[in-house]
């Protein structure tokens, strides 16, 4: 007599069931990078703090109102051309850059490739982005004017690297991450040395009403 | 004489048997891993805005999150300047005392690499980040960060 065998459970699907499961929590699962544009907020300034004198001529002054228009240095400008002229105001090298810390003369820049107008930047390091926006200013169009003004500066430190270490900016800084031991201290040199050749100055002025 | 038929050899099947347990495995991994958003928005999510001189924030622990947006509550108003932090809505005031129970949290010596995170939407106004940022200066927590998503270069 044949025994009749227990019809077993087709478990064949089943994996197909999972798979679909796992593919739904594959694709749903943001592994949420934060990333963002960060700045460093300047310390609270002590009540009988007297800002110092910067001349007109080392300050790029970028007003933005509240319809999201923008006057840069007086003229009426388009987002797009903020990079261009930015780059313009902080390669100019005009003059003397700023003393050092230990009272050594500032000196002219010599890796500039601007005009060297009268009228227009010193030195990077004295070359300072002001942005003043309305309290009615879209944030959408503030960060757009901070990234356009960032750019500028990613393009002049690229510029820098390339000649002097021949690679970019950008290459030279995700090497240094990247890098361990001595390797990292010889990048971490060449990194700030970019870094203070083209230090990024960009100040928020207290926003109209 | 049927009984000793010889039986038809074919390719004997893969034994798939295991593999269920080993997909759940891996579905069990990616349950357990994803950390659902740990604070409830009160806002409507807010749309970044697209920037491409980004940094990434690591060390997730050291960053305390403020949103800012258009409340879901219409009792708050449509306005696109509503501010939330944890699970309230709140006022630039309230921020510091939000920073400093951050910082509570961890230890002494890496209080100076907090980072604030601003996610706000586009079409909030620069007054209301005005306000949190001098709200932030004022309990010293001087790193920023403006969320925003990768954009295209151009």
């Amino acid at each position: 007599m044949a025994r009749r065998e227990t019809p077993e459970i087709n478990a064949g699907s089943m994996a197909d069931i999972a798979f679909l499961l796992l593919i739904f929590f594959l694709v749903t699962t943001t592994m949420n990078v934060d990333s963002g544009i960060s700045k460093k907020l300047s310390e609270k300034p002590p009540p009988d703090y007297k800002p110092p004198i910067i001349k007109e001529k080392n300050i790029f002054e970028v007003n933005i109102n509240r319809n999201n228009d923008l006057l840069v240095e007086g003229d009426i400008m388009g987002i797009k051309e903020i990079k261009e002229a930015a780059i313009k105001f902080i390669d100019n090298g005009g003059g003397l850059g700023k003393p050092g810390e230990d009272g050594t003369p500032g000196l002219p820049c010599d890796y500039c490739e601007g005009e060297r107008s009268e009228s227009s930047s010193d030195h990077p390091n004295k070359a300072i982005i002001s942005v003043q926006s309305d309290r009615g200013t879209e944030y959408g169009t503030y960060i757009e004017v901070q990234n356009e003004l960032l750019k500028a500066y990613t393009v002049l430190r690229n510029r820098l690297s390339q000649q002097r270490y021949g690679m970019l900016y950008t290459e030279l800084e995700k090497r240094y991450k990247d890098s361990r031991g001595t390797e990292k201290e010889d990048l971490k040199k060449k990194v700030e040395d970019i870094k203070t050749s083209f230090p990024q100055i960009i100040s928020d002025a207290e926003p109209t009403s | 004489m049927s009984k000793f038929k010889k039986k038809k050899k074919g390719m004997p099947a893969v034994n798939t048997a295991s593999l269920p347990d080993i997909v759940f495995m891996l579905l069990f991994f990616f349950m357990v891993t994803t950390t659902m958003r740990e604070t409830s928005l009160q806002i409507e999510a807010p749309r970044l805005p697209s920037a491409t001189e980004i940094k990434k924030l690591e060390h997730k622990s050291l960053v305390s999150t403020i949103y800012v947006g258009k409340a879901k509550d219409v009792k708050y108003g449509t306005a696109y300047n509503r501010i939330q932090l944890n699970d309230k809505i709140a006022t630039p005031e309230d921020v510091p005392a939000f920073i400093l129970r951050a910082r509570e949290e961890v230890s002494e010596a890496e209080v100076p690499f907090m980072t604030t995170s601003i996610k706000a939407d586009k079409e909030s106004s620069v007054g209301t980040i005005t306000d949190i940022r001098i709200k932030l200066r004022d309990v010293n927590a001087l790193k920023l960060s403006y969320s925003t998503q990768t954009g295209a270069d151009n």
